[in-house]
């Protein structure tokens, strides 16, 4: 079954481009490859699963896991980002990853390490295009993902702060000459990215209906993989990478097996990066010297 | 030695390894999150040498590490045309490539794992890992070290002094590389057993961390770093649930201090030698 592949493959591919964009904001506008978003992703869902298990409607437990996410993000600048402007450009990638194994490891306490089942918010309601079967869960977080980039795009070319954020991905110095208050953007745009993975977070749990500790890791590092492969910085490419590493991913299973994922995924990466570094929809990088 | 402070200090011993083959291409300027993929080819490259040729250990592990890093050069011409972030990531996806095609080697094992029959005694670990230390003192002193400064401290003025930065470059990738495979190839012997879901993207990563806390600007940051990274959970395993978390809560905070690490060479001008005052 093919076409049940490709949605499945488009489904996870969703998620996977909410948690390139989450990236892509990060390191495209800050240049800061913050390796807490798969942590954020991971408090998300895990968040939202803690929520719902006190007995909270689910409307509550995903806006509780939201604001929880933008609160350890906003730490998360505080701590790892601020500090280090000005220094070793990979000095950040330290804190972040504290960040994420910090993180992991409160949920262990909380939950232990086993994966947990996050119980089916909508009754088995099954869209049935002949053989094709489509969970109506799918669907909505299809659309809330494609929803939210779209407005990102829009937020980012039409407003007056989205002309900020873009001034200074282009140059974050020529940005604050031109009188952009950078010590108030940088904690939004955390905010925003945190976000985004905490949002992929939910979907991801909602449309396996299982959470664990560790459910950022594999989910965190395809998303840098979709981000790169669509072309850092771009939100565009983030959602093509991701809609094609998602794909990739599935019918490589499907196709040949569970064990050459990493191999298909990863080695496009690779190939991406050798034969066109600025991926397959982002322009060449102007500040980078020889 | 009881058995438990053995395993310590083995453990610490492969962290040093690790961390040295991750410091070679970060005095580069290049950050390699690849590592493990390195220390994959070690390990498998060498237990199958003992296993089915029956080479002797010492001469599996020399080869291995030079395999390893014959992969890392070949690899790392075309890897190296990217810089900066697009390396890092470009390193990273070569290692998940390389761990993921001993998973289907079904030659070594497969998914199943791949048992190692020549044993490497603890000894042999620890001398391993002062050769490696020693060796990367040696290597300080000499002009490369120097080379390796100017490259990661602006690549276009080494360039023009005549610093071929490339080269440079890919000379620290290689010997990292090697230094890599031979920390795997010694691993598999030590432990009787590899798998590759062992080679993953975290052994990657934490030998990028003890670097990064222990400060790339002097030789001995890998080691402090390793050292530090190795022994303090262990003294935190009073706490046990709490250890890890605790843990990374002290690294988050003392980056957030300390953004260079923890060794710099301003420490040791505090510490080191004063140059005699100039009286007239």
């Amino acid at each position: 079954m093919v076409s049940q592949q490709i949605v499945n493959g488009l489904m996870l591919g969703s998620i996977y481009m909410l948690v390139a964009v989450a990236f892509t904001l990060a390191i495209g506008v800050l240049n800061f490859l913050n390796f807490s978003i798969p942590g954020l992703f991971m408090v998300g869902g895990m968040a939202a699963y803690g929520g719902v298990k006190l007995g909270l409607h689910w409307s509550l437990a995903f806006a509780g896991a939201l604001a929880l996410a933008a609160l350890i993000s906003l730490a998360v600048e505080r701590l790892a980002y601020r500090p280090m402007q000005g220094g070793d450009p990979e000095a950040p990638l330290v804190s972040s990853l504290g960040f994420l194994v910090l993180l992991e490891n409160l949920m262990l306490i909380r939950y232990g390490s086993d994966q947990q089942a996050f119980p089916p918010l909508l009754a088995d309601m099954n869209l049935r295009i002949g053989d094709l079967v489509i969970g109506m869960a799918q669907l909505a977080s299809l659309a809330l993902s494609i929803a939210l980039v779209v407005w990102l795009s829009w937020f980012l070319s039409a407003t007056n702060s989205g002309r900020r954020i873009r001034t200074v991905a282009e140059s974050g110095e020529t940005a604050v000459l031109l009188g952009v208050n950078m010590s108030s953007l940088a904690p939004r745009l955390f905010v925003g990215s945190a976000m985004l993975a905490a949002t992929a977070g939910i979907l991801f749990a909602v449309n396996y209906q299982q959470v664990s500790p560790f459910m950022g890791e594999g989910v965190g590092f395809k998303g840098v993989a979709a981000m790169i492969v669509g072309g850092m910085g771009s939100i565009w490419g983030a959602v093509l990478g991701g809609l094609l590493i998602g794909m990739i991913e599935v019918l490589s299973i499907s196709v040949i097996g569970a064990n050459v994922v990493n191999i298909t995924v990863y080695g496009l990466l690779l190939l991406i990066l050798i034969l066109r570094p600025q991926g397959l929809i982002g322009r060449p990088p102007s500040r980078e010297k020889l | 030695m009881s058995g438990y402070l053995t395993g310590v200090l083995v453990t610490l011993s492969f962290n040093i390894i690790a961390a040295y083959a991750v410091y070679l291409p970060i005095a580069a300027g290049q950050l390699n999150l690849g590592i493990a993929g390195f220390m994959a080819i070690g390990a498998y490259a060498a237990a199958f040498l003992t296993n089915e040729m029956s080479w002797p250990i010492w001469a599996a592990v020399l080869v291995s590490a030079g395999l390893a890093g014959s992969v890392g050069l070949m690899i790392g011409l075309p890897v190296l045309r990217t810089h900066g972030i697009y390396l890092a990531m470009a390193t990273f996806a070569l290692g998940q490539v390389i761990s993921a095609v001993f998973l289907n080697l079904e030659v070594v094992g497969g998914a199943a794992g791949y048992p190692v029959a020549a044993y490497a005694p603890p000894n042999i670990v620890f001398a391993a890992a002062a050769g490696v230390v020693g060796f990367m003192l040696l290597l300080s002193t000499t002009r490369f070290a120097l080379y390796l400064t100017a490259v990661k401290s602006d690549p276009t003025v080494a360039d023009l002094l005549g610093v071929s930065v490339r080269g440079i470059q890919a000379a620290a990738f290689t010997l990292g590389a090697m230094v890599a495979g031979f920390g795997g190839a010694l691993y598999a012997h030590h432990y009787s057993f590899i798998e590759a879901q062992h080679f993953n993207v975290m052994l990657s990563v934490f030998p990028v961390l003890y670097v990064l806390f222990g400060g790339t600007q002097t030789v001995l940051g890998p080691l402090v770093g390793a050292l530090f990274f190795t022994l303090a959970p262990e003294w935190l395993r009073a706490s046990a649930e709490w250890r890890y978390a605790l843990f990374a809560l002290f690294i988050i905070l003392f980056m957030a201090a300390r953004p260079q690490g923890l060794v710099t060479m301003s420490l040791f001008r505090l510490f080191g030698r004063r140059k005699p005052q100039v009286t007239t």
